[in-house]
């Protein structure tokens, strides 16, 4: 039938299911914290418009976090339905973390959710407000655990392995808080907050070009503008932490990212080549003499590790791992050029008067997403050919399916998730499409205005469904 | 220091979030299942999905927890009956997919498309029960282990039996909805909820009473179980439980009680499931692995256990709470949208 086995369907179904995954909370954990934020600045500050553009936020996350949700239940399901022999001999060390992250994780925002999306009349404001930041927690929290298990599958420490074949845990400490973690975790949740802030400022950024005086888009887009000139900096430092940790810990994956196939001493940084494992060389390159040395290395004659110096078959797929980085690297740069023209705006007192930041603002929207994406990408086709690096491969750990009933609901989650997911990012975009505005009940002003244009209460109340 | 049974705690542990799931979901999916039967224009759909909409999530938590705990403390079970159930436990995923958007994107679609969204959410409820219950009933008949892995093949989990387990959790189910909204709703709603109860009452036990019967003769070890030895006082002690259960029930709705005909219907889904928890005691996955067989090592038992003392009455707490917050009968205007 297809030249194609049933462990390469089972690996496009994981990556499938879980890439839609990572979508949702990227934007969740850095949208719930955005919340909690404003919810804190209206009860301090006893501002309307706190609490205005709360209650605009609120409703987008209740669309998005729900898509989370189910796509999470299937992740908890897709390591034994097709990563069997992985998870019987690893779920000794992952599966306790992944315990813990339900528990104080999932639980958490579960219970709190209810009463942050429906109890605002039901509880005083300083209790929904503590709901709110349960829900924030347990998206920092849901991370923390997650990205320690992934981590571990990078850079695993603290284990033996027993004569099962088991991985069993020797040293909690060093399991969780192994080498590529703290540097994975703070990468994640800097990148969660991009992601999220970039959303709210195209959406600021999309109101005010209709009506600079929105005070409310002018909130959104003040503050994402502030997130993305400070924060990007510090993700760029970040990620170059992170990029030095994975040198000493996985140089192949390194080498896969720098295009190198050869050991180089003061190696060039490759801006952009055509990676080919078959010929073992980098192709129509373009190249800055000793600069990737200087980053990696931070040294002039710093050697840089070349495929060559691994085992072909314990090469990844140089191709996915060298183009996913420059394009998450390329999403950094516009988020820290959208960062520092900001600044610029922000210090002559023309924020809100640029048109041209504001477009750029909207189109930068989705900027976040991409480098998620991307950035997985890399790290997880990275990894290959292991699923826990250099002690267990990714062709020893599936599970025993035939290639008909992967192939068979693969193409059930690809309809389903396109159909109904994408439904759910098209009335996102919707409930963003519309302005915010103040409260009815309380900003009188906004109503006046409103009920002097001919229709416009009307068409105020149909959409507000 | 006392010498605790690690793998045996955590057998229970995992049989009460299972348990949890059942009892919690179970409500919320019976509500979905019951969505066709009441009419589009009478507004009581609006009054069905906001009973549950603040709490579905945290339900649903429960399965998320039976199945990462599975992989946590028993890996080997995980690794084998995933795999063995594949179709029904993606079907499943798929249909807690459908119904779990419907929440929210029923209010977000216009008045024209909003009956999809009941729709998603009753074929998706209906979905997702139904392969719940095949799972349990494949799980019944035992599954084919070697060397540490399954070894069957993908349509091994279909029978006569599988699709009577699943279509007896779909009346189940059923029941529980029905009775979270007497308990819940008013006026019109609350009558046809009555009638609902009733109805899926009586189909429950007759299906209880089928199930039961059929299962001794799946495997010697269940007849066993139940119709010799010491087990024969549990064989007389269920049945009389459930038959007090069942008057509970019928005289509750018969005499308009709201919350009695709700709990009546979780003591006979708890029976059942002391039930199944005899038959399969002390193997995990019948017919050949035991608790004990395939438990993770006492070192991950131990590290687990420790913050699920903690957690696990916190997690209590905080959902019984939430409960508390939204007590009381629903109305029309108890959704924020």
């Amino acid at each position: 039938m297809f030249d194609i086995s049933a462990l390469d369907l089972a690996r496009m179904q994981f990556a499938f299911t879980v890439s839609f995954h990572i979508i949702f909370p990227a934007f969740s954990i850095g949208l719930a914290s955005y919340l909690a934020v404003l919810e804190g600045m209206w009860l301090w500050k006893k501002e309307d418009r706190y609490i205005e553009v709360f209650n605009y936020w609120k409703t987008i996350f209740a669309v998005g976090f729900g898509m989370g949700v189910v796509s999470g239940i299937v992740m908890a399901y897709q390591f034994g339905t097709n990563w069997a022999v992985f998870s019987d001999k690893a779920g000794p060390v992952i599966g306790p973390l992944m315990g813990y992250e339900v528990m104080s994780a999932f639980f958490l925002e579960a219970g709190f959710l209810g009463v942050m999306l429906f109890g605002q009349k039901r509880v005083g404001p300083r209790l929904h407000f503590f709901a709110t930041l349960m829900v924030a927690v347990g998206t920092l929290f849901s991370a923390f655990w997650i990205l320690s298990v992934n981590s571990w599958m990078q850079t695993p420490t603290g284990h033996i392995i027993n004569a099962a074949g088991q991985f069993v845990p020797d040293d909690w400490f060093n399991v969780i808080f192994n080498p590529s973690f703290p540097y994975r975790f703070v990468h994640m949740v800097l990148a969660a907050y991009l992601t999220t802030a970039f959303v709210v400022g195209a959406v600021g950024g999309f109101h005010l070009l209709r009506d600079k005086t929105n005070k409310h888009a002018r909130l959104m887009f003040s503050m994402a503008m502030w997130m993305a000139a400070i924060v990007t900096p510090c993700q760029m430092l970040a990620g170059d932490q992170q990029g030095l940790n994975t040198l000493k810990h996985q140089p192949a994956k390194i080498a896969a990212i720098e295009g190198h196939y050869e050991n180089v001493k003061g190696a060039p940084l490759v801006l952009f080549g055509i990676p080919d494992n078959e010929k073992a060389e980098l192709l129509y390159s373009i190249e800055v003499p000793r600069l990737g040395s200087v980053i990696l290395t931070h040294s002039w004659d710093g050697e840089l590790p070349g495929l060559k110096s691994f085992p072909r078959e314990d090469w990844p797929n140089t191709f996915l791992v060298f183009w996913s980085f420059r394009i998450m690297v390329g999403m950094g740069m516009i988020m820290l050029l959208v960062g520092l023209w900001s600044l610029l705006r922000r210090s002559q007192g023309r924020l809100y008067d640029d048109v041209w930041l504001k477009r750029a603002a909207v189109a930068a929207g989705p900027v976040g997403f991409v480098a998620v994406l991307c950035g997985w990408i890399t790290t997880e086709a990275g990894r290959q050919p292991w699923t826990i690096y250099g002690l267990l491969r990714t062709a020893d750990s599936a599970s025993p399916l035939s290639g008909a009933e992967v192939g068979a609901t693969l193409l059930a989650f690809i309809l389903v998730y396109f159909t109904l997911f994408g439904t759910g990012v098209y009335y996102m975009l919707r409930l963003m499409a519309k302005p915010p505005a103040a409260a009815r009940e309380t900003a009188t002003t906004s109503l006046k205005r409103a009920s002097g244009l001919t229709g416009a209460p009307s068409t105020l109340d149909q959409t507000d469904r | 220091m006392l010498e605790f049974d690690l793998p045996l705690i955590w057998a229970a542990i995992i049989a009460f979030a299972i348990l949890a799931y059942v009892s919690l979901d179970g409500f919320d999916l019976g509500v979905g299942i019951l969505f066709p039967l009441v009419p589009e224009k009478s507004g009581h759909r609006d009054v069905m999905m906001n009973s549950v909409a603040p709490i579905w999530d945290g339900n649903e938590t429960w399965l998320v927890l039976g199945g990462g705990g599975l992989l946590a403390v028993f890996p080997l079970a995980y690794a084998v009956v995933l795999p063995a159930l594949y179709l029904p436990i993606i079907a499943m995923l798929l249909g807690l997919i459908f119904r779990g958007v419907a929440f929210e994107f029923r209010w977000r679609a216009s008045a024209r498309n909003r009956v999809w969204w009941d729709r998603s959410f009753a074929f998706g409820s209906l979905l997702a029960t139904f392969a719940q219950g095949v799972c349990l009933g494949a799980l019944i008949q035992g599954i084919e282990v070697v060397d540490r892995s399954y070894a069957g093949g993908c349509l091994d989990w279909l029978s006569p039996f599988s699709i009577l387990t699943g279509a007896s959790l779909v009346v189940g189910y059923v029941l529980l909805g029905a009775t979270w909204l007497v308990m819940k709703t008013e006026g019109e709603l609350q009558g046809l909820a009555r009638k609902f109860a009733m109805v899926s009452g009586v189909g429950t036990l007759a299906l209880i009473g089928i199930v039961s019967i059929a299962t001794p003769f799946l495997d010697a070890e269940y007849h066993h179980r139940w119709f010799e030895g010491g087990n024969l006082v549990f064989s007389i002690v269920v049945p009389v439980l459930l038959a007090i259960c069942a008057a509970v029930l019928f005289l509750g709705l018969k005499r308009h009680h709201d919350i009695r005909p709700f709990f009546a219907a979780h003591g006979i889904f708890l029976l059942c499931y002391i039930g199944i928890g005899i038959s399969f005691y002390p193997r995990m996955v019948p017919p050949d692995i035991t608790i004990w067989a395939a438990a993770a090592p006492e070192k991950s038992l131990h590290f687990l256990i420790v913050g699920t003392v903690v957690l696990v009455p916190i997690i209590l707490a905080y959902t019984i709470y939430s409960y508390w917050v939204f007590r009381g009968k629903v109305d029309k205007s108890g959704g924020y949208h």
